[in-house]
């Protein structure tokens, strides 16, 4: 497969062999050159052993997905061994350690043994194992060992001793693997023009809050969102500022309310579980009318659940955390770089409507490090919350309209009430009250139409429209799609509430709209077709993301199944 | 704010002990604002949920912010309030059904942290808004309206779990005398660090204690309330221990620990030493 502009490489093995950081050593130091790389990881939930596998996917142009088919694998035990190899593509390569035995009927894969760590040894640094792997693979995918030998300067920069070791893995790695013809010949890279990041979803999220001017942040250790809390303990620093680990999901969304009452642009982060206790309290921003960010990074669920895994399962309950009359808004980044967008615009809805919203991100994005384009602070707009500036005696929920906010130490001293109140803030049962107070609220909501939103081949009458981390791998299997001719459209937002109006417009003008998403009921869907939208899902629960190829191939079977002049429709060239 | 606002329909029963803390609170955070002259909006009274959380919107007078949050949830919400302005004298007030049963679980952080808060909690052994139901307070054996055979835990005592828990102001009194009451509560906001001020509240409706609290000669009913005598010592542990174990209800300061640092001083502290960056600087640290 020479001339082939992209490799897929896996890494299989057990926790603590530095699987996870060789994928993501091998994508930084390609894109540190120029190439586009995007990881993808998965691991048990355990801090030691226990099978894990990650996946470098790099190409000459940018990439969207983790790609379905393995060039190459590199087995560091005999369980992985067994269980990826059928994901290798035939003609592909798997790299593994001399004390397993491949399988000698495995005809289709080139099978290569590496004594990886006798090879580090032989460098005095043992944990050097990874630069031998990186080493071969250097070769194998045709990338001069030299961009790897940058990569191990910079990272290790003033230490000399692990440098030259480092240097000597890569050389070692490469002498054994001089005389394997390569499995892909990536070319040189066409480095973009634009000035590059290469991170991770969740640091992705925690410095759009950085921009947004978040000041205050609790949270409670939970997989897959504690990386922002701990980005959080170490940079929201100074004046005026404040992190600090919670002692519960409870304690972190009600500390933050009272923040926001307080004056602060507050935030914090869970994942499901998490999410669920703060149902209660984020009703109370509702109902209280404060500001803040809560972020759900989902997991699999329901309960403990897969909580290293991913799913897009709690759509239905991000829309509708609390109980009684409410419907939160929700914006739900689809990749890396959205993940920071998302998240700016997540402070600038909750500040302008005074209410809270929630940021749905994902396992997949949280931990997908990726080269992205650096984002243009300057370009990207932050807004603050209006305050109240009059006298006392103010009336803080006037019932006609939004109103400035009052902050204590301030003119207007109000009560925050999570009971149904009257314009002070204080607790009322006449039906007249909360009929006012509930339209208030929802109108709120309107202030908030002006996500922007993706649309391609407008007159098509079948769109394909996925949400949130689905995104990349649906991109692929549109693209496979129309390459064949079929005649279906593209739309996408990440501003699931409330929807563009102007993109609901378009849909509602669909024959069919196919939903693919990660979960067993097809909620996004089912939103939809709450909306009038004539939507289906596809769905897939299986703790993974979709394989594009896959995906495509259960696209063609619902359009083939739609009712005959929908299906005709599609496949007409 | 129901002086200047008809719509508020709550009421306290007549009698109930909950009017003398809300006096006892006015009068408290008068006091705070003549000594640092500040206006009365720099205090904020976060509230729990139950009859003793309405004092929030029946407090007279030039009114401070209010935080009527959700049942059980008053430290937290003051924790964020005071943490993210740590100039605000914060207060909060709660029952006993609020502070010691369903938000029990944080007050032994906020103790850890020694958070700059003062809690007001009105103990009256009893829910009293959802009609008499038995609280963490209520004696065991009671027969109340929801333990019809009697109850089956042994009350908690709120002062012995103070202690232990390490919060480092404990006050304890009754609601019979407001000016007495205010000066424990101001003693509370200037204490800096985690003060309780826990105060016998009698629910007139479903137990009414008042006799019982202070005594009855001709019925022949001692009274549980006693005054602390003024040669103890709150700093000594042992001292604080002995007068929660002597039973009744003490009346006076009965613990003060001055020698740890308040959650915002630490919070000062790290500001000091971590090096703040600005939001181009953090970019960078992720450039290609």
């Amino acid at each position: 497969m020479a001339g082939r502009s992209e490799i897929v490489v896996r890494f299989a093995g057990e926790g603590g062999q530095g699987v996870v950081t060789a994928a993501e050593m091998m994508a930084r130091a390609a894109s540190g050159v120029g190439f586009h790389a995007l990881t993808f990881a998965t691991f048990p939930s355990q801090i030691i052993g226990g099978p894990t596998w990650t996946q470098a996917r790099i190409s000459r142009s940018p990439v969207l997905a983790p790609g379905d088919s393995v060039d190459i694998l590199v087995a560091f035990n005999a369980a992985a061994y067994e269980e990826h190899r059928v994901d290798v593509r035939d003609g592909g390569v798997i790299l593994i350690d001399p004390s397993i035995t491949p399988d000698p009927n495995d005809p289709g894969h080139r099978c290569i043994t590496v004594p990886f760590d006798e090879l580090a040894k032989q460098t005095g640094e043992s944990r050097a194992a990874n630069m031998v792997v990186m080493g071969g693979l250097s070769r194998l995918v045709n990338m001069p060992v030299q961009y790897f030998k940058e990569f191990v300067s910079t990272r290790f920069a003033g230490r000399e001793g692990v440098v030259e070791a480092n240097h000597m893995a890569l050389d070692l790695g490469l002498a054994h693997l001089a005389e394997e013809a390569p499995v892909s010949d990536l070319g040189e890279p066409d480095p973009p023009t634009y000035k590059q990041l290469f991170i991770k979803g969740n640091d992705a999220v925690s410095l759009g809050a950085m921009h947004a001017g978040v000041e205050f942040y609790m949270g409670y250790p939970i997989s897959p969102a504690t990386p922002i809390l701990i980005y959080m303990e170490r940079n929201l620093v100074g004046p005026g500022r404040f992190a600090y680990q919670a002692t519960s999901e409870v304690e972190s969304i009600t500390s933050v309310l009272g923040a926001s009452f307080a004056g602060k642009k507050a935030m914090t982060a869970t994942s499901g579980p998490g999410f669920t206790l703060m149902g209660e309290g984020i009703g109370l921003g509702w109902m209280a009318e404060l500001p803040c960010v809560i972020v759900n990074v989902q997991r699999g669920g329901p309960a403990t659940g897969l909580p290293t895994k991913t799913e897009q399962s709690d759509l239905l309950s991000a829309l509708s955390p609390a109980h009684g009359d409410s419907r939160l808004p929700v914006i739900a980044p689809g990749t890396v770089e959205e993940c920071f967008y998302a998240t700016v615009a997540a402070f600038n809805w909750a500040e302008r409507a005074q209410c809270p919203v929630i940021l749905l991100s994902e396992h997949t994005l949280a931990e997908r490090a990726q080269n992205i384009p650096k984002p243009d602070l300057a370009a990207t707009p932050v807004e603050n919350r209006v305050t109240y500036q009059g006298k006392n005696g103010y009336l803080r929920y006037d019932a006609r309209e939004l109103s400035p906010m009052p902050l204590p130490g301030g003119p207007g001293a109000y009560t925050a009430n999570g009971s149904e109140h009257d314009s002070y803030g204080d607790t009322t049962h006449l039906p007249a009250r909360h009929v006012q107070m509930t339209e208030r609220r929802f109108g709120k909501l309107k202030l908030l139409e002006d996500g922007t939103f993706e649309s391609e081949r407008k007159a098509a009458k079948i769109a394909i429209m996925p949400w949130g981390g689905s995104k990349g791998s649906v991109r692929e299997a549109y693209d496979m799609l129309r390459e064949e001719g079929m005649d279906i459209g593209w739309n996408y937002t990440m501003y699931l509430n409330p929807l563009p109006p102007k993109l609901l417009e378009e849909l509602l003008s669909k024959d069919l709209v196919i939903v693919p998403e990660l979960n067993y009921q097809g909620q996004f869907a089912s939103v939809l077709r709450s909306l009038r939208v004539n939507a289906e899902a596809i769905t897939q629960y299986t703790g993974l993301p979709f394989k594009a190829g896959q995906l495509a191939q259960r696209i063609r079977s619902m359009i083939a199944a739609a009712p005959k002049a929908t299906a005709k429709q599609a496949v007409k060239v | 704010m129901s002086a200047n606002n008809p719509e508020y329909d709550f009421t306290w029963c007549p009698g109930c002990g909950d009017f003398g803390v809300r006096r006892a609170l006015e009068f408290a955070m008068g006091e705070w604002n003549a000594k640092y002259e500040t206006p009365m909006a720099n205090n904020v009274v976060v509230a729990g949920i139950g009859c003793s959380g309405n004092l929030v919107h029946l407090l007279e007078g030039d009114q401070p912010y209010g935080f009527h949050g959700i049942h059980g949830r008053s430290l937290p919400i003051a924790l964020g309030v005071k943490m993210a302005r740590p100039e605000l004298n914060v207060v909060t007030v709660a029952g006993d059904g609020d502070f010691l049963g369903i938000g029990a679980e944080h007050i032994g952080p906020q103790a850890a942290r020694n958070l700059n808060v003062c809690a007001v909690i009105m103990d009256n052994s009893v829910y009293g808004l959802t009609k008499g139901q038995a609280s963490p307070t209520t004696a065991q054996g009671a027969v109340t309206n929801s333990t019809p055979y009697g109850k089956l835990e042994t009350p908690i005592d709120p002062l012995e779990l103070y202690l232990t828990l390490g919060v480092t102001y404990i006050a304890s009194s009754y609601s019979v005398k407001p000016r007495d009451l205010a000066k424990l509560i101001f003693d509370g906001m200037e204490h800096p660090g985690f003060s309780i001020v826990h105060v016998q509240s009698p629910c007139t409706t479903y137990n009414d204690t008042f006799e019982v609290l202070k005594g009855n000669k001709k019925k022949g009913i001692d009274p549980t309330a006693w005054t602390i005598p003024d040669d103890h010592d709150p700093s000594d542990r042992a001292q604080a221990r002995a007068i929660i174990e002597q039973g009744g209800v003490p009346l006076g300061v009965i613990y003060k620990d001055e020698t740890r640092a308040s959650f915002d001083a630490g919070a000062d502290d790290i500001r000091e030493r971590a090096s703040h960056k600005d939001v181009a600087t953090l970019l960078a640290a992720y450039d290609l």
